[in-house]
């Protein structure tokens, strides 16, 4: 192992510093956003009642935490994620493949799925609310509205996408229509169906907080339409600063899953 | 004497489509006998790979008759290997046991140890994306031979390979089907590929297309594949298929 060329060496080091140098500019990049934020906030250049600052979104995000508050928001709202997400889930992967199974039904259907798809569906807020109730079920009602469809378009493409020849040879074994699907269409398609639950989380995240923002009474929608209209700038702030750290944290789980699944299949 | 597996009488099949109807095959006649190695070539585009398919069911024909013997069964070893990227070589090799409900212990032993006679023992566990073209088409054969059929469809089994490997292929190819004891049906379109493993040929017109000859091989020291090239009587059989083929260049 110790007999890597000098070459394979200076690569690897080369490799080496330019992670570093990744990293090191990640950070300066945060961190002198922060610190100009804050100094901007400090020396009243900046107003804080309108924009606020760094230390006040702490000072703030600490007040969250001690009345218990915090948790409870964040907890709602992935609660609801989660919820649509599962639902969305199952129903793309169920209808794509029913879908699959019925051409002619697929053909029927391929217009209205594109209209549905393609239909901004904040324009159906007020309707859903009407229809379903002010209550957490027209949130999740909501994220499946934008989840549900491109999830069901990508996968039934993936189905659809198979190479002919995996089938063909399944049918030179008098398979039937279930035996190819449970033993080609689905696994080779596993990418697929990963990448679209990746699309879908995050459709069910933008769902439910656009939900949160016209209906709720938690989640972290909730607690940013809150802030606005008593206008606590410093609570609004502190609420988009927190979605965006799960947001993140959610592409980063789904993402270490991906490359999980991945190495378990190769 | 001769044990007949197959008889195909005036068989023809015409693919439809929305713009137009193609005749692929007009009257194909021919019986298969027992262990015997059969070629088909002819033009590209002839309906030879339509004639596997009809066989093995894949497709219906228009017209015609074709009938087994009683209980004989048939495998057909598509051109494309088409090994599943998500199982493993072993995995692969029992997908035609598990789609027909056959798989057993025994069954499965039975492919372990076809896997080990023929050199692929050492790569049960892994993944067809690290074997070379050769062993996938070794396994893709070990797969059609995992339902002991009698007799074997050969689609251009070779032709993905690069030249050097379809020589080895053949040679190895040739030696599992007569070690098997095999009846097999090879399409292809190597003239001499035919020749060094067959024990007839059957040349075929074009589209819309007919037997148009029937050869019987006969080489002096007749032996493996490779050797066979070498026998005297090649080079003239090479130049009827040729001439019969009728290659506009
Ligand atoms: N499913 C299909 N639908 C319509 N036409 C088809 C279909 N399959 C084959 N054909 C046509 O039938 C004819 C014979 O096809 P086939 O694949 O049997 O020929 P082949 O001799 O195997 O050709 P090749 O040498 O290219 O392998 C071709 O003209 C082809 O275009
Ligand atoms: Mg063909």
């Amino acid at each position: 192992m110790s007999t890597y060329s000098l070459e394979h060496k200076k690569y690897i080091k080369k490799l080496r510093r330019e992670k570093i140098i990744v990293t090191f500019f990640r950070f300066l990049i945060i961190v002198i956003f922060l610190v100009g934020w804050e100094l901007l906030a400090q020396w009243k250049i900046t107003n804080t009642f309108l924009s606020s600052s760094p230390s006040r979104v702490i000072s703030t995000t600490i007040g969250l935490i001690r009345d218990g508050s915090l948790f409870h928001h964040i907890g709602i709202t992935l609660y609801e994620v989660g919820i649509s997400f599962m639902i969305a889930t199952l129903i793309g992967i169920l209808v794509a493949s029913i879908l699959w199974r019925m051409p002619i039904l697929a053909r029927i259907l391929d217009p209205y799925l594109t209209i549905l798809n393609s239909l901004p569906k904040v324009a159906l807020g007020p309707l859903i609310i009407i229809w379903v109730g002010a209550s957490m079920n027209s949130i999740i009602f909501m994220s499946l509205l934008i989840s549900a469809f491109i999830t069901i378009i990508n996968i039934y493409n993936g189905f659809l996408a198979t190479d002919q020849s995996y089938i063909t040879l399944l049918r030179s074994f008098h398979a039937t229509k279930w035996q190819i699907f449970k033993k080609v269409i689905f696994p080779s398609n596993y990418t697929t169906i990963i990448n679209a639950l990746k699309i879908n989380i995050s459709m069910n995240l933008i769902g439910v907080i656009m939900g949160e923002l016209l209906v709720s009474k938690s989640g972290l929608g909730y607690l940013i339409m809150y802030g606005s209209q008593v206008f606590n700038i410093d609570l609004v702030i502190t609420g988009v600063v927190i979605l965006g750290i799960i947001s993140y944290l959610m592409y980063f789980i789904v993402d270490k899953l991906e490359v999980f699944v991945a190495n378990k299949r190769s | 004497m001769k044990n007949k597996l197959l008889h195909i009488k005036n068989l023809s099949k015409t693919y439809h489509s929305k713009k137009t109807e193609v005749e692929a095959i007009k009257d194909i006649n021919l019986d298969i006998y027992d262990k015997e190695f059969i070629s088909i070539v002819g033009p590209s585009g002839c309906g030879k790979s339509t004639i596997l398919s009809i066989l093995s069911g894949l497709e219906e024909k228009s017209n015609g008759t074709f009938s087994f013997q009683k209980d004989v069964t048939i495998g057909y070893m598509l051109q494309n290997d088409s090994l599943f990227f998500w199982r493993n070589i072993l995995d692969n090799c029992l997908i035609g046991l598990e789609v027909t409900g056959q798989l057993t212990e025994e069954s499965k032993a039975y492919v372990i140890s076809l896997l080990k006679t023929y050199g692929l023992g050492d790569f049960m566990e892994q993944y067809p994306s690290s074997l070379s073209g050769g062993m996938r088409q070794r396994v893709a054969l070990i797969r059609t031979l995992a339902l002991k059929p009698d007799i074997l469809l050969l689609d251009e089994p070779m032709s993905a390979l690069d030249y050097q490997s379809r020589l080895a292929i053949s040679d190895d190819i040739y030696n599992i089907i007569k070690k098997e004891g095999k009846t097999a049906i090879m399409v292809t379109h190597d003239i001499a590929e035919a020749i060094s493993m067959s024990d007839r040929i059957v040349v075929l017109s074009k589209r819309p297309s007919v037997v148009k000859k029937i050869y019987d091989i006969h080489l002096t020291n007749k032996s493996t594949p490779i050797h066979n090239r070498k026998c005297k009587e090649f080079s003239e059989y090479y130049d009827k298929i040729w001439r019969d083929l009728d290659v506009h260049l």
